[in-house]
């Protein structure tokens, strides 16, 4: 297990170099003075700008410049918004938002996704399979904003059963409706992998033995084939969290939650570049540390990952 | 076979082991039908295909809509840019049956006319996440090793960037000149990683499969293995990877449209007055709901076509329906 975590980890680092470089890259290898490309047509703050070009050392060679970069990333220094705040002071405040909304979100999906995709596995062709098949090929389908706002339009303002924006006020029940929206986003592709997950395990020879030694299907359902097929699941959570990020960003926008997403969709909204380049960034790096997280939780629950070359 | 066979002694238990010639004819064994047509995957998804109610409807929709992209005028005389404000979110009207936009312009026409630009951007970035896809993906797979390595990594990096999020990037840079060519760059220069995964797993397992290690006998070269046995024998995952993307490249452009860092205001854009609308979505929803429908089910014909390709392709697939 050791040499799995210390493997997975060694793995990650020429990955995070690389994500920050093409990120430094897309940005900074602009022709023109980059600082001032970055504020586009509006003038920036001067004692920004001071601040920034000290931060990134122009008249450097390309490759000190992103070192210099990376430097202040792995300080854990993310740079300065638009407004001249500190990156780090935005995140404190709104990233517990994030996270608040993050983990409604993934719970409502999981109990979705496991109760859905377990009962289209076991009645596998009939009609309530068939059923969550259109409706999570139409989720697939649905842009995240449109959504938002169906959500928005039709349960907020026409039913009155949620507030339309959440604001400041970030306590659960108003987080409720943003955090039922990203969790449709997300939920479509892990109702499908838990169904064919259930199916496939469902025909396994362990299932066949529970059964014939007289095991009842209330203990066989959830023991045997629930708890084998969650493996599956848990990995697709990994690649499911980039969608998440994206979704987030645009929820956290439309319904006005305080957190990380809405500062990158107010910034982009702006076309505040500093800023968005800066959470950007922030969201890659958590996006790719949620990803190692979840490869070491995969290989606790099946062993068999840890010996595989 | 008798037992009084010379020398059989020696050889007693070959004996029972062979059947009589006349019993099994060889001929019949070796009799081919000339009349039976050759099947492969092709034929044989194709049977399937033509089977699936959802195959018919994802077609007839796509096709439908290539045809209003190119032909908009059928549909509609009303020109898309003239608009009154006089009309600002009017309801229905003769000759426009949807309303207006909160500028005064016809829906219905802007409806009609976007269809091209999303259907250009997801055309344009499914050619260069093919491209890139396939190259990486095949010289991965095929030659492995080192090469296999450096390229795998490569695409880890891209992978490792939510291309919507990357996409913001590159648009946020490239603020003066956006197009539809710029914008399918910013969504395909990180999306292709899928589909050079896909490729790079199919060619592992095919090019271990018996017909590769024949036509090595026959003494073909590396490339002309790759290229006559090995690539189109792993194409088919691709083809259902690139329908289903180029239904997600659609709804990217739309994503990047609707945050402000897609197309410019005066391109006709689904996103775009998606966008524009949301601001008066309490009172005049209609503005916001018809290009939200034209938008999804564009996006919806794409990724049904690219289920059924899926299904009729992969075995696996059949085997979990």
């Amino acid at each position: 297990m050791a040499y799995y975590v210390i493997r997975r980890l060694l793995q990650a680092i020429p990955v995070l170099l690389g994500t920050t470089f093409l990120i430094y890259f897309m940005v900074f290898a602009m022709p023109g003075n980059p600082i001032l490309a970055l504020f586009g047509d509006r003038s920036p703050n001067p004692a920004l700008l001071e601040r920034l070009e000290a931060q990134y050392k122009f008249n450097e060679p390309f490759i000190v410049q992103y070192l210099n970069y990376l430097g202040n990333i792995v300080r854990g220094d993310f740079g300065i918004s638009f407004s001249g705040q500190s990156v780090n002071d935005i995140l404190a405040r709104t990233f517990p938002v994030t996270l608040k909304l993050a983990v409604i979100a993934i719970v409502i999906e999981m109990i979705i996704a496991l109760s859905v995709g377990l009962v289209s596995g076991l009645r596998k062709g009939g009609i309530f399979d068939a059923s969550a098949l259109i409706v999570s090929l139409l989720l697939i389908s649905v842009p995240i904003f449109v959504l938002c706002f169906v959500a928005q339009f039709f349960v907020a303002v026409q039913l009155g059963w949620a507030s339309p924006t959440v604001g400041a006020d970030t306590s659960l029940p108003r987080l409720f409706l943003p955090a039922i929206v990203l969790a449709l986003f997300v939920v479509a592709t892990a109702i499908r992998l838990t169904r064919s997950s259930v199916i496939e395990t469902a025909s396994a020879d362990f299932v066949r033995t529970a059964f014939s030694k007289g095991l009842s299907r209330r203990r066989v359902i959830p023991v045997h084939i629930l708890r084998n097929s969650l493996i599956p699941v848990t990995t697709q959570l990994g690649a499911d969290f980039g969608l998440l990020i994206v979704g987030a960003t645009v929820t956290e926008g439309i319904f006005n939650v305080p957190g990380v997403g809405n500062t990158l969709y107010q910034a982009i909204i702006r076309g505040e570049r500093p800023t968005v380049v800066s959470f950007v960034t922030v969201m890659v790096l958590f996006y790719l540390v949620v990803n190692i997280l979840i490869d070491l939780l995969y290989a606790v629950l099946d062993p068999r990952i840890r010996y595989v070359k | 076979m008798s037992s009084e066979t010379p020398g059989a002694g020696t050889t007693r238990s070959a004996n029972h082991y062979v059947a009589d010639v006349e019993e099994t004819p060889i001929a019949s064994i070796d009799a081919v039908d000339l009349d039976e047509k050759p099947s492969n995957l092709w034929i044989d998804a194709w049977r399937d295909l033509r089977h699936r109610p959802m195959f018919w409807i994802s077609s007839i929709l796509i096709l439908f809509i290539v045809f209003v992209a190119i032909f908009p005028t059928v549909f509609t005389q009303v020109d898309p840019r003239a608009c009154d404000l006089a009309f600002s979110n009017a309801g229905p009207a003769a000759g426009h049956p949807l309303g207006y936009t909160k500028q005064g312009c016809d829906i219905y026409s802007r409806i009609v006319h976007g269809a091209s630009t999303s259907l250009s951007v997801g055309i344009i970035v499914i050619l260069l996440t093919t491209i890139a896809g396939v190259v990486f993906g095949a010289l991965a797979g095929f030659f492995g090793g080192f090469v296999d390595t450096v390229l795998s990594r490569a695409g880890d990096i891209f992978f490792s960037i939510p291309y919507i999020l990357a996409a913001v990037v590159i648009m946020s840079v490239f603020s003066e000149n956006r197009n539809i060519l710029v914008i399918a760059l910013a969504i395909g220069a990180f999306a292709w990683p899928s589909t050079a995964r896909v490729l790079r797993s199919e060619v592992l397992r095919v090019k271990n499969a018996d017909f590769v290690m024949a036509a090595q006998a026959t003494g073909l070269s590396r490339m002309g293995i790759l290229f006559k046995h090995v690539l189109p024998n792993s194409i088919a995952p691709v083809i259902v990877v690139t329908t289903l993307s180029l239904g997600a490249a659609i709804t990217a452009e739309a994503t990047l449209s609707f945050l402000g860092v897609g197309l410019p205001g005066q391109t006709m854009s689904w996103g775009n007055d998606i966008s524009q609308a949301q601001r008066d979505l309490r009172t005049d929803p209609q503005v916001l709901i018809y290009p939200s429908i034209a938008l999804t089910t564009t996006v919806l014909s794409f990724i049904l076509l690219g289920e059924s390709l899926r299904d009729a392709l992969d075995p696996k697939a059949r085997a979990l329906r």
